[in-house]
C-alpha cells in the first residue's frame, strides 16, 4: 500500500498563495529494467496521474512518465479562497488510487 | 585468470582516478563552512554531497526517508505478539525515552557476551518483551523502526563506548578497517582515510562516516542500513561481503562510529 504525506500551512490568509508539498512511497517501476536472474523485463508499474482539488475545483494535475524517480516528491502553489478540504489523488497504472485529504483553514 | 586480470585493470584505473582528481574537488570545498556537519577534522557525508542532495535532506518533508520513519512510528505504537504490548506500552513517548539511545550504539551486551547494534536490540525487545516475531534485516519495518528510534537522537553527538568489555570488539573492528581485502586488495582506510575528497570512478569519496544511517540513497531509491553500505563497499573491491547482522560488521560498526565520535546523529540522511 502506498503511503502518502501532504504538508500545507496551519492557516493561510484569504488571497494568499501558499505552498503544498506532497510525497508518496512508490517504486515507480519503469518497465525498462530486467530481472537479473530470469532476464525477463519487470512490468511497468508507475503512478501515471496526480490530481489535487480544492474548493470544488481542480487546482493542480499532472501526468507522470517512467522517468519520474521512486517515492516522488511534488510541490506546487495554490491561492487560498475559503476554508475546506483539499483532496489529493494518485492513480496507479493498474487503476489503484491512493487518496488523501487535508483541511485548509483560511482566515480573513 | 580472467578475473584477476580484470582486478588488476580496475586497480590501475582506481590508482589513476585517485591521482588525477584528489585535491581538485576538495580544495575549494575545504574552505567552506559546513556548520554542524563538521567537527574539527571530522566531516559527515553531507559535506561531500551535491547541493541538490543536501537540499533534499534539509527539508524533513522532502526527504523521502520520512515515509519509512512514519512506518517506524506506527510500529512503535502497534501492539503485537503474545504479551499484547507495543514499544509504547513500556517506553511511552519515544522523544523522551529514546533520546540519546541511538547515539550510543552499538553497545556491549552482557547477556550475549558481545556487541549488539540498534537493529538487533530492537529485535531483542520484540522477541523478549513483546513475544513477537523479529523483523527481517533490511525490511521496511526494521529500517523504519531503527530510523524512528535513531531520529530521536537527531543532532546529538555520537558517543560510543570503546573501553571495558567493548574494548576487544573495538580492536577487532579496527583491524577489519585496516585489513586489505578483495581482488583489489584495498582496506576501508585506503579509501576513507587516505582519499576523502578524491574521486573514485564517478563518486566523490567521503570520510565514510556512519552518523546518518540508516539513510536514503538516491541510487537505491530507498533507505538502507549501515550493513548494506558495508556490503556495498566490500563488493566494490570484489571482496566477499558478510551477511546482515554478522558479528564482523557489528564490530566494524563500533570502530566506524568511534572514528566519527562527536559528529551529530543525522538519521535519516540522504546520499547519492
Ligand atoms: C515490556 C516492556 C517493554 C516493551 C514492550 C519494550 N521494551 Fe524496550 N526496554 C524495556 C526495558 C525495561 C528496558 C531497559 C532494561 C533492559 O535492558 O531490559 C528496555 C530497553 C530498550 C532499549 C535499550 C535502551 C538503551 O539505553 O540501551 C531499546 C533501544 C528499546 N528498549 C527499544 C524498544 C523497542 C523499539 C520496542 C518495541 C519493538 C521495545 N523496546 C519494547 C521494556 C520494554
Ligand atoms: C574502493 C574505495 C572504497 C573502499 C575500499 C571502501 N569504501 Fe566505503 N565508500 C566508497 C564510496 C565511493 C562511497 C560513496 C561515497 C562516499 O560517501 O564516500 C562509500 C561510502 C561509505 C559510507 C557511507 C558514508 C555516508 O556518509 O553515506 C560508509 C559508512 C563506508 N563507505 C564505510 C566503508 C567501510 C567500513 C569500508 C571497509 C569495509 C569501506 N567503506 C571501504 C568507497 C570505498
Amino acid at each position: 500500500m502506498a503511503k502518502a504525506r501532504v504538508k500545507v500551512p496551519k492557516s493561510v490568509k484569504k488571497g494568499e498563495v501558499f505552498q503544498v508539498k506532497t510525497l508518496i512511497s512508490h517504486k515507480m517501476e519503469t518497465g525498462l529494467r530486467k530481472n537479473k536472474k530470469t532476464g525477463k523485463k519487470i512490468p511497468r508499474k508507475i503512478i501515471n496521474n496526480f490530481v489535487c482539488t480544492y474548493d470544488g475545483k481542480e487546482v493542480f494535475s499532472s501526468d507522470w512518465h517512467p522517468a519520474v524517480s521512486a517515492n516522488p516528491y511534488l510541490a506546487f502553489y495554490v491561492k487560498a479562497t475559503k476554508s475546506g478540504p483539499m483532496n489529493f489523488k494518485w492513480t496507479d497504472d493498474d487503476g489503484k488510487v491512493t487518496d488523501k485529504s487535508v483541511n485548509i483553514s483560511v482566515s480573513g | 585468470m580472467r578475473k584477476s586480470i580484470q582486478g588488476i585493470g580496475a586497480l590501475a584505473a582506481l590508482a589513476v582516478a585517485f591521482s588525477a582528481f584528489a585535491g581538485t574537488a576538495f580544495a575549494g570545498k575545504d574552505k567552506m563552512n559546513f556548520g554542524k556537519y563538521q567537527v574539527g577534522e571530522l566531516r559527515t557525508g553531507y559535506t561531500f554531497s551535491t547541493p541538490e542532495t543536501r537540499a533534499i535532506q534539509d527539508d524533513d518533508f522532502e526527504n523521502p526517508a520520512f515515509l519509512w520513519v512514519d512506518v517506524g512510528e506506527a510500529l512503535w505504537n502497534k501492539k503485537e505478539g503474545k504479551a499484547g504490548k507495543s514499544c509504547a506500552s513500556c517506553h511511552k513517548n519515544a522523544s523522551a525515552s529514546m533520546r540519546g539511545v541511538g547515539a550510543r550504539y552499538p553497545v556491549f551486551n552482557k547477556k550475549l557476551g558481545k556487541l549488539q547494534n540498534l537493529e538487533q536490540r530492537i529485535n531483542q525487545e520484540r522477541v523478549e518483551k513483546m513475544q513477537a516475531k523479529p523483523l527481517k534485516y533490511e525490511s521496511k519495518e526494521l529500517l523504519g523502526l531503527t530510523m524512528f528510534v535513531r531520529n530521536q537522537s537527531k543532532d546529538m553527538p555520537i558517543n560510543v563506548s570503546i573501553d571495558g568489555p567493548a574494548a576487544p570488539f573495538f580492536e577487532k573492528g579496527k583491524k577489519f578497517y585496516f585489513q586489505r581485502r578483495g581482488q583489489l586488495d584495498m582496506a576501508c582506510a585506503n579509501c576513507h582515510v587516505d582519499n576523502p575528497g578524491g574521486m573514485i570512478r564517478a563518486n566523490l569519496l567521503s570520510q565514510g562516516q556512519s552518523n546518518g544511517f540508516p539513510l536514503y540513497r538516491l541510487k537505491w531509491q530507498k533507505p538502507g542500513s549501515l550493513h548494506r553500505r558495508f556490503r556495498g563497499c566490500n563488493k566494490q573491491v570484489r571482496a566477499k561481503p558478510y551477511s546482515y547482522g554478522a558479528d564482523e560488521y557489528v564490530n566494524l560498526e563500533l570502530y566506524v562510529a568511534w572514528r566519527g565520535q562527536g559528529l551529530p546523529v543525522e538519521t535519516p540522511a540522504v546520499r547519492m
